[in-house]
């Protein structure tokens, strides 16, 4: 129950063409992430597969059944949007209970499944109350709670923290993969933050103007990026990435070394550079050098991570040396090279 | 900032303002007062001394002020149930995308720029005519007798002039709320299952109800004192006579300004009584 199948889906928006022939399948029970710059058609593609927006060709099958022309409403799938979306002029128990009533199911299972609701999303205080009297994170659950009643056979989520602060974030992330874990339910999750996908996902889907840059388990995405914009996008810090004559000498065009894989010493080392900004964060210093005479591109600037503190300043010189072993190639055209 | 000094300084000089309009409203509400306590004919004798309340008992046992009561609150009624009824509809159908949806905007708020007295001439003289009016000439396409609209259903008819002077007010009000429906909130309740209607009724309708709230207590005092359109149409004729319009007459058809004023302190209760009610029904809308 749950599976989603896109065959050859394409959208335009009158000429201009957002999402070119694209081919995609979730399995039942993944968690499936779709991640990428703003603008990229991640939104847009969450909007097709819920029915919220027709698609210009292509089908797309929800367990095994042509659903390329049934309404929203019949999909049987559940959305959570960025807004939240709630209804104001109802209680926390009526927002709850509106696809129930829509779907006509009696009062007493609507009961039973909103205090079940309640119960498991911490809101069993909030009944009556309006979503006006909610926080951000109340509201979050509110708009879950809204989507789980009707025992979808799969959840999409819009953006769904980005409205939230940074430390409520984690803690809804965590509560997110918690409910996937127990619902086992088929969830696509949308969001620009390479962090929610890299610790929520089962399935990465990396997307840029609409094209599908690489499908894979994080890991996947993290040690074998397919080309050069996958491996900038995952991963934090950035990866570097560098062109020219240290490129040359790897027979590539461009190679890529994570700020994780570099070793610093302050005396001795392959590349030589100046520190910028170190900003340390306890467990770990990301070091910013400049002046390593390497093609970094705009900017020149090679990112370093060390485990713990280090005592370097501004100015000093500093020493890198990439983990040959865990080197990315890529060639000409950004693809990369094994 | 607002020192002692300047808070006094800010008084001083709103107070020419506060003073002037304070004036306006209260010149003219104290001599309505003092003249409906008195026996006031201006062509007969001028002013005849103070009768207490005379002018009271005599407005409401006079033959004509029920009628008039009733059909005040019938134009009122009517207008109100018609423009927010169509007001809601034309908001819905100018919110959806379409071509030339300026112009079409401009147009419909059109009919609110016309003055009373205009539209209303149009109204009598084009369409409503039994002899040369469009719609004398309808009927008679399809064979039936012109009606002649202002003698034979004068009060829809003026029910009808007004509606269409105060449809664009209730539109743009409504429009406004309409855009400002967070498009998100349909389309949840889309994937809820709820279809259009129910997604009308459940959220659109709920999202209006503090707009249609303002429309209501706005056009309600308007309506109270629409006065041009029967002047102008049927001149009070034909049980057009509303409460404003019985004031009219008392003060300068009868020459009777004691009379007209008792009338004047009946409708401001009148107007008052229609505000509270308001207010209970639809004002806890406005604290939300």
């Amino acid at each position: 129950m749950g599976q989603i199948k896109l065959n050859q889906v394409t959208k335009s928006f009158g000429e201009v063409q957002v999402i070119p022939p694209l081919d995609l399948t979730i399995e039942d029970g993944e968690f499936t992430v779709f991640v990428g710059p703003s603008g990229c058609g991640k939104s847009t593609l969450l909007r097709l597969i819920a029915g919220l927006e027709d698609i210009t060709s292509g089908h797309i099958d929800i367990d095994g059944m042509d659903a390329t022309n049934v309404p929203p409403a019949k999909r049987g799938l559940a959305m959570v949007f960025q807004s939240y979306a709630l209804y104001p002029h109802m209680s926390v128990r009526k927002n709850i209970a509106f696809p129930m009533k829509m779907a006509g199911i009696d009062e007493a299972e609507q009961k039973r499944r909103i205090e079940a609701a309640a119960k498991a999303l911490n809101l069993t205080d909030y009944l009556d109350r309006r979503p006006g009297q909610l926080s951000g994170g109340q509201r979050q659950r509110v708009a879950i709670g809204r989507a789980i009643v009707r025992e979808p056979s799969a959840f999409l989520f819009d953006e769904p923290l980005s409205n939230l602060d940074a430390a409520l974030r984690v803690g809804m992330r965590l509560e997110i993969s918690e409910l996937h874990k127990r619902l086992a339910t088929t969830m696509i999750y949308v969001t620009h933050d390479q962090v929610e996908a890299m610790t929520m996902a089962d399935k990465i889907v990396v997307l840029r103007a609409g094209f599908i840059e690489q499908v894979g388990s994080p890991l996947d995405l993290y040690h074998n990026p397919r080309n050069e914009s996958v491996a900038g996008f995952i991963g934090s810090p950035k990866m570097n990435l560098i062109k020219g004559a240290e490129a040359q000498k790897h027979g590539v065009a461009t190679i890529g070394i994570r700020p994780e894989h570099t070793d610093v010493s302050m005396s001795e080392g392959l590349w030589k550079g100046t520190v910028g900004v170190a900003e340390h964060l306890g467990s770990d210093t990301f070091i910013h050098v400049h002046n390593t005479g390497l093609d970094t591109g705009p900017g020149d600037m090679v990112t370093v991570r060390i485990t713990g503190d280090i005592q370097a300043k501004h100015g000093d010189e500093i020493y890198l040396t990439p983990q040959l072993d865990k080197l990315h190639k890529f060639d000409a055209q950004g693809l990369r090279v094994d | 900032m607002a020192t002692q000094h300047s808070r006094s300084a800010a008084r001083i000089m709103m107070a020419p303002a506060v003073i002037l309009l304070l004036g306006w409203m209260l010149v003219p509400l104290i001599m309505t007062l003092l003249f409906s306590f008195k026996k006031y004919l201006p062509m007969r004798g001028g002013d005849l001394g103070w009768v207490g309340f005379e002018n009271y008992v005599r407005f409401v046992s006079s033959s004509a002020f029920w009628p008039s009561v009733s059909a005040t609150l019938i134009v009122v009624g009517g207008v109100l149930a018609i423009t927010i009824f169509f007001g809601v509809l034309l908001a819905i159908l100018l919110n959806q995308p379409m071509w030339g949806q300026g112009v079409v905007r401009i147009l419909v708020i059109a009919p609110f720029f016309v003055m009373p007295t205009v539209s209303a001439l149009v109204w009598k003289n084009m369409f409503m005519d039994p002899t040369n009016g469009l719609f004398a000439h309808l009927w008679r396409f399809f064979g039936a007798d012109p009606v002649s609209w202002l003698s034979e259903a004068s009060l829809p008819s003026i029910v009808l002039i007004v509606s269409w002077q105060w449809l664009p007010f209730a539109t743009l009000i409504l429009l406004t709320a309409i855009q400002s429906l967070d498009s998100e909130q349909l389309e949840a309740a889309e994937m809820d299952g709820a279809p259009p209607l129910k997604r009308f009724a459940y959220i659109t309708l709920p999202h209006l109800s503090r707009a249609i709230t303002i429309v209501l207590l706005i056009q309600t005092i308007f309506l109270l004192a629409i006065f041009a359109e029967i002047f102008v149409t049927t001149g009070g004729a034909f049980g057009t006579r509303t409460l404003t319009y019985l004031i009219f007459q008392r003060v300068l058809e009868s020459q009777n300004v004691g009379l007209g004023s008792a009338g004047g302190v009946y409708a401001i209760i009148l107007a008052n009584i229609v505000a509270i009610f308001l207010m209970r029904i639809v004002g806890k809308n406005l604290d939300a």
